[in-house]
């Protein structure tokens, strides 16, 4: 049953999806049916791949460089009194600023190519890992951290001992929060100006009425994302195994 | 101000004791104690009772160098180590709960001491600290695997892996069932012999069984009664009547100590 469920909950939405066109009797160029769809991601599939490829990589390079520079962030806040005066409510203000609107400012500093997407996933990721794994930094069980004093712990080592490792878990949410948003970024920053990634294909497919093409591309990105989604927690839970899991 | 009658058994030789001179905590504009005296038996296990929120554990915590002076508290008075002031460095310390880190070894937690001051652990002495404490088997299983009192006896082997002279106790067996509490205090008193010991209890049975010296913390300022001395070495029958009267007494001091603070509040 554990395997059969997702493949039954995809069938039944593909099933749903011709049953609307059906009785809606809806154009083509308003919501493909699902063979024409997938017609259409059997066809272009060298395309889509290559497309995909730029996209994916993007994704990849936001994550790392927005995990590095969250987790960074929030050990110097965490173990600097002064640095936490002054950049938490920098981190704050910055997250008024909706990212969306800083992605034409990117694209014209940083070019069409690569680094504008990289530096939109990185910008969206960045907020909520940083919050997430300086929120388990704070939150050390008392207890350990008086028996690191007795002990005679340096600063340093309660740190790396201790803070960190019992600051994983929080870490870990905030990461599963970066997998699933940063794809959002990437295609964000890919409509707003590039020549490659599935964001510029479903662009360039929609100016044709391509819609079918514009689903397959959006297939792609959806099942890529799963993945990754599914990958991260899988790698978290390996790592924190620790970590007692109640939601059964 | 409280002083103990100068009537300790003969300590062991090399083990120095301690003494809190003038011992004042204030928390959120209370005074938990003030001017307090105190003199650990060297190599002895002293026992501290009192109704609950007298401040044992505050005490407990003051010598172990765990209150700073802060918002919230302030603290002053002086601590010596065998006569020379500055007692950190010589203090195992073991709370109610085990603190064993969840994503360390039984092993590695036992020897955490050495993990957090860079040194290198002595992995043989741990491993047979741990042979003392009936935890062999577990040496690689992680904490979550083990029961409360197994929890605890990795927590006392990882408190005796820091081999210092004095040792803090802070009600460690109260969370355990009857018989594994039982079994425990044999185990903490068999292996602390010649440590200088004080045991935070509210269990008067547990005090009279292992202790060599109770003392009762009562008031507020909390200051101390005369110390009891129960005879013969620990660790004790807890049946012989002799026992039970001193438990007696105990309880009725406990008992209107409670019934003053009552009448006060």
């Amino acid at each position: 049953m554990r395997f059969a469920r997702p493949i039954i909950i995809f069938i039944g939405l593909l099933l749903a999806w011709q049953l609307l066109i059906s009785v809606t009797g809806v154009a083509a160029f308003i919501l493909p049916d699902p063979l024409s769809v997938l017609t259409a991601l059997y066809q272009r599939w060298p395309e889509l791949l290559s497309h995909a490829g730029v996209t994916i990589t993007e994704i990849l390079l936001g994550l790392g460089l927005g995990t590095l520079l969250g987790c960074l962030s929030a050990l110097i806040i965490a173990q600097y009194r002064g640095a936490r005066l002054w950049v938490l409510p920098v981190l704050v203000v910055s997250q008024a600023i909706p990212v969306f609107a800083l992605a034409p400012i990117l694209v014209l500093w940083l070019g069409y190519g690569l680094a504008s997407k990289v530096a939109m996933a990185t910008l969206i990721i960045y907020f909520p890992v940083t919050v997430a794994f300086y929120d388990g930094l704070r939150r050390t069980e008392p207890g350990w951290l008086d028996l690191a004093h007795v002990m005679g712990g340096s600063r340093w080592q309660t740190l790396v001992q201790i803070r960190i490792p019992s600051a994983l878990p929080a870490l870990a949410s905030g990461l599963r929060v970066a997998a699933s948003v940063a794809p959002i970024g990437a295609i964000v920053g890919e409509w707003v100006g590039s020549s490659a990634g599935l964001g510029y294909l479903m662009l360039h497919a929609n100016a044709r009425l391509q819609v079918d093409v514009m689903f397959a591309a959006l297939l792609v990105l959806a099942l890529f994302a799963v993945a990754l989604y599914f990958a991260i927690d899988r790698i978290l839970r390996l790592l924190i195994s620790w970590q007692p899991d109640k939601a059964l | 101000m409280t002083g103990i009658p100068p009537s300790p058994p003969p300590a062991e030789s090399g083990t120095p004791g301690i003494s809190l001179r003038g011992a004042s905590l204030r928390y959120q504009g209370n005074r938990v104690f003030e001017d307090l005296d105190l003199d650990l038996l060297a190599g002895r296990m002293t026992c501290l009772l009192g109704p609950s929120g007298v401040g044992k554990s505050s005490l407990l915590r003051y010598i172990a160098g765990l209150t700073e002076s802060g918002i919230e508290a302030s603290v002053s008075g002086q601590l010596l180590f065998d006569g020379i002031e500055g007692v950190s460095a010589n203090i195992a310390y073991l709370a109610q709960q085990d603190l064993l880190l969840p994503w360390l070894s039984v092993l590695d937690n036992v020897m955490l001491g050495s993990r957090l001051r860079g040194e290198t652990a002595d992995r043989a002495r741990a491993s047979s600290l741990l042979g003392q404490v009936g935890l062999s088997e577990y040496e690689a299983s992680v904490p979550a695997k083990l029961s409360g009192g197994m929890r605890q006896r990795a927590a006392l082997a990882r408190t005796l892996m820091e081999d210092r002279p004095v040792v803090l106790m802070d009600e460690p067996f109260s969370a355990l069932d009857a018989i594994t509490r039982y079994e425990l205090q044999e185990l903490a008193s068999t292996l602390l012999t010649g440590k200088t010991t004080l045991l935070v209890t509210h269990d008067p049975l547990e005090a009279l069984r292992i202790g060599h010296r109770l003392l009762l913390l009562t008031g507020s300022p909390a200051s101390f009664e005369a110390p009891i001395d129960p005879p013969g070495d620990p660790l004790r029958d807890i049946s012989s009547p002799e026992l039970a009267a001193l438990q007696a007494t105990i309880m009725e001091r406990l008992t209107s100590a409670r019934q003053k603070a009552r009448a006060v509040g």
